[in-house]
């Protein structure tokens, strides 16, 4: 996020899209209700009637991966009516012509054929937008997890500077990052072409400076992302696989086809607290410490290094994944000096990632510090692009053209399937599932449903279906809720009999091959 | 700054700030009990009651705006005497037996009680005489004990705006009237945040895990970070015994401020869950046998280094958890960048 949670029940205005924050981020939609209902206004784009929508100004229920199409009508709008901050387009950014070309295309009367929302809702949105300044822009994997992913997140930028809501408190664009440590995990350059923070394995000097680091020589090669390891896995040019922690097999698109591939392996570890559907297809797992048996941090989506601590010893012989790593690293003829959590970060993490040299551990025993942290004594950076000065230079419209998901309805499967999490579980339950209590209050998928289809289905409530795409079946009960649009099945992943990736589409976004999980053409019937 | 006189003393206080805002910024202690600090003050229980010079009625300081030029009275005699008349008539309302009460330690009322010196009641009003609600898996309801402060209420519908209890005032309509009124819970909105059991200040509302499980000067508090989204709230593990007993929040740190939601506050027993994996485990035909440390970590070295000399280092794929420490994934990129020899490493960041 640009901003913090600090400034969500400070806010006057927010523009929320694609999150179902009171399930999947309940203690940041608490901060946004209390804004509300200090008189802050909220318009949630969502093609569901989320529990936000109680608080909502305006409740607009797109169809599902319109969002282009909105955002480029709300700033049709605004350019049309003049409404934008021409002062901070000016001063602040660039690309505004082809901006303007681009929404031109997109009046409100195309943008409600594409998106379902009326014409003069759209024009009465943008005009409460530009009387309401700053606004807080949230999204969240509504917005990515679409095969024009990176241009929904290109419109959202877009929009917001087109208003001029970014580099102040209580603006900003403000994507709520999924889990619980998504945003370290990217810090540290678990990624295919950065190392820790954010330095380009292409870039000479940052290999060069990595290299002195490690003492090796490295590669300035891109690597592969997630889907093309895992097909790589299938075509065998993956010979070998190493998971940590995360159970692919249930939440990557496509099960059948992931399996497939696993199937596939020539050799596969795994590091995880639990047996999952993953382990199966490994030849060693290897068991860790879980959260709370061991030392280190996490960094939230305000970019705020907090402390974990072991508060408990591992069963057994569990232990740390970053000693798994380390005794790997020494059997392949590297000895690594750092001994423990502390150690890593002190001495190599803030060391290399400039953003970070400030955050010590000694200095985030209390509230941890949200990077940007340049030096020993800097407190911190709680909104990013202080008054429009981007980091790297001028704000870049970036325009987007609208484009369909991937695959759309159809007489065989007339229904679009979008996916997300449900506020009692996470992802697999490998977790919440052995939580006491939690499998009581939600034990069960079901498939949630309109009231519409349900009528014209003749499915009642709590009926069992079966639900299917081209890529397989499942069968699991159906929940009829007004909070469910015509059309459209909304379930999770968390279950792994009715989970939602058996039906997933595995096509990805071209740029960050984010997999497209919020739509996919399914059919329903009753059992 | 304005200013005021709290017991002779001259403080500086904001305007807008209560009696009790003031007294508490300059270290002067007034008890409570229905006051919560992130909600508007109801002033119901008049624990915090102080004298005002100038003003006949005793006033309770939450609910009372400080003044320029104010002069208040904390601790006088008639103030005491007032707060014990109140804690006199609250611990003889309910069904206050310390002995079995899971808040025993961290209650308001019993450490209060001691403070101001207090005998127990001849006789309590027995249990049955008050609704219990035992119903739902992770919170007890119990309200025999319950001193009707409210705060409870206002953590659900002012701080986590859940609009699961409804309002206080009057008695509702299935009790019966002289009984008084209880807040009972609306399951249609309750998410199960706890946030109430947070802010009840006694025995009344209680996790329902923990119970039994230790007292509170049994336990060690370990400050930690949530495991589940990407908010990163702050919580307390309570430990006893290598066991996380029950999980509060950290009130005053950023980002959640004493808030928790379900997932944060009642998702923490899995780590003892008696399926978690304590050996290294090999695969051989088809069936995992258990393996020492040395075996299986020779075993993966060997194959890494075998697979990078046949098919060359992009061969190997590492696929990294979002879940897990910063430390864990900075070391799991350097096996891939640094001894590995590939930029094959990647994670669900995108989901
Ligand atoms: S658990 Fe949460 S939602 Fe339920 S009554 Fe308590 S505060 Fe309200
Ligand atoms: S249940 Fe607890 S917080 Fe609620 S009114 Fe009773 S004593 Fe107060
Ligand atoms: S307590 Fe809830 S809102 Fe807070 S980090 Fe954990 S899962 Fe997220
Ligand atoms: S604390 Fe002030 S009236 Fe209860």
């Amino acid at each position: 996020m640009t901003n913090s949670f600090a400034d969500f029940d400070k806010a006057k205005m927010f523009f929320i899209i694609g999150s179902n924050m009171t399930e999947a981020h309940p203690v940041a939609a608490t901060f946004v209700k209390n804004a509300v209902n200090n008189g802050a206004k909220m318009i949630l784009v969502d093609p569901r009637r989320t529990a936000l929508a109680e608080f909502a100004t305006m409740h607009l229920p797109l169809k599902v991966g319109s969002d282009i199409a909105l955002l480029n009508g709300l700033m049709h709008v605004l350019i049309k009516e003049d409404l934008y901050d021409k002062e901070y387009v000016k001063s602040c950014t660039v690309g505004f012509e082809e901006l303007k070309a681009a929404v031109e295309n997109y009046p409100p009367e195309r943008a409600e054929e594409i998106s379902g929302i009326p014409a003069e809702t759209i024009v009465e949105v943008a005009r409460l937008m530009a009387a309401n300044k700053p606004a807080m822009l949230m999204y969240t994997l509504g917005i990515t997890e679409h095969t024009c992913g990176v241009n929904n997140v290109m419109s959202c930028a877009n929009f917001q500077m087109l208003l001029g809501n970014v580099g102040f408190e209580c603006g900003g664009v403000n994507p709520l990052r999924g889990q619980n440590n998504v945003q370290g995990a990217c810090d540290m350059g678990a990624l295919p072409n950065v190392y820790p923070g954010y330095q380009k394995v292409t870039d000479p000097d940052a290999k060069a400076k990595f290299e002195k680091a490690w003492g090796v020589e490295l590669d300035d090669k891109l690597g592969m992302m997630m889907p093309a390891m895992f097909d790589g896995l299938g075509d065998g040019k993956v010979k070998g696989m190493y998971i940590f922690g995360e159970n692919v097999a249930n939440t990557e698109p496509d099960i059948t086809h992931v399996e497939h591939c696993m199937e596939h392996a020539e050799f596969i570890v795994c590091n995880d607290i639990f047996h999952t559907e993953t382990t199966r297809f490994a030849d060693v797992v290897l068991p860790a410490t879980a959260w709370s048996e061991d030392d280190g941090t996490f960094t939230n989506s305000e970019r705020r290094v907090n402390r974990v601590r072991k508060a408990v010893e591992a069963p057994g012989d569990a232990k740390p994944n970053w000693w798994i790593f380390k005794e790997i690293a020494k059997r392949m003829g590297q000895e690594w000096e750092s001994n423990s959590g502390q150690e890593i970060w002190d001495n190599e993490v803030s060391m290399l990632a400039p953003s970070m040299t400030g955050i010590k551990f000694s200095r985030i025993e209390g509230d941890g510090l949200q990077w940007p942290v340049p030096d020993l004594d800097h407190l911190g950076t709680p909104f990013l692009h202080k008054d429009g000065c981007f980091t790297c230079g001028l704000g870049n419209f970036k325009p987007a053209e609208w484009t369909p998901p991937a695959e759309v309805p159809d007489e065989e499967y007339p229904l679009v399937l979008s996916t997300g999490r449900r506020l009692y579980h996470y992802h697999t339950r490998t977790q919440t599932g052995r939580s006491g209590g939690l499998n009581e209050l939600l034990g069960e998928e079901t498939a949630d449903i309109s009231l519409a289809d349900a009528k014209k289905l003749g499915i009642a409530n709590g009926e069992r279906v079966r639900l299917s795409s081209r890529r397989g079946s499942i069968e699991l009960t159906a929940k009829v809720t007004p909070e469910v649009q015509e059309g459209m099945v909304w379930m999770a992943f968390h279950f792994r009999e009715a989970c939602a990736n058996w039906l997933t589409n595995g096509v990805y976004d071209p740029v960050s091959q984010t997999a497209e999980y919020k739509a996919c053409a399914v059919k329903l019937e009753k059992l | 700054m304005a200013q005021m006189k709290i017991n002779g003393q001259s403080v500086a206080f904001e305007p807008g700030q209560s009696v009790l805002q003031a007294a508490q910024a300059n270290g002067i202690k007034i008890p409570t009990l229905c006051y919560l600090a992130e909600a508007t003050p109801t002033g119901v229980c008049r624990m915090c009651v102080v004298e005002v010079v100038g003003a006949d009625r005793l006033l309770p300081s939450c609910d009372t705006p400080a003044g320029e030029g104010m002069e208040v009275i904390t601790d006088s005699p008639r103030v005491t005497e007032a707060r014990k008349a109140i804690l006199e008539m609250l611990l003889a309302s309910g069904e206050h037996n310390c002995l079995l009460c899971e808040a025993n330690g961290e209650c308001k009322l019993q450490a209060l009680a001691y403070e101001y010196g207090l005998e127990a009641p001849a006789t309590l009003p027995a249990k049955a005489e008050f609704p219990l609600d035992d119903d739902y898996p992770v919170i007890t309801r119990d309200f025999s004990k319950c001193i009707l402060c409210g705060r409870c209420v206002q953590a659900c519908n002012e701080v986590q705006v859940n609009l699961a209890i409804p309002a206080p005032w009057g008695p509702r309509q299935d009790q019966e009237p002289d009984k008084g009124w209880f807040p009972l819970v609306d399951y249609e909105n309750c998410t199960h945040c706890g946030q109430c059991v947070q802010a009840c200040p006694v025995g009344a509302l209680t996790e329902k895990k923990a119970k039994g499980k230790g007292r509170s000067w049994e336990t060690k508090k370990v400050r930690t970070t949530c495991p589940y989204c990407g908010v990163g709230c702050q919580l307390w593990l309570h430990v006893k015994d290598n066991q996380i007993i029950k999980v509060t929040a950290v009130e005053d740190a950023q980002p959640n401020r004493g808030r928790l939601c379900v997932k944060g506050r009642f998702g923490y027993d899995f780590i003892h869950s008696p399926e978690r994996l304590t050996t290294p485990l090999i695969k051989e035909n088809g069936e995992f046998r258990e393996a020492s440390w040395d075996e299986a970590l020779d075993l993966v070295a060997e194959r890494f280094m075998e697979i990078k000399k046949e098919h060359g280092p992009d061969s190997i794929a590492g696929v990294s958890c979002a879940r897990s420490t910063n430390e864990d994934s900075y070391n799991m990129q350097k096996l891939f960048r640094a001894v590995i020899g590939t930029n094959n490493i990647d994670h669900c960041a995108r989901t």
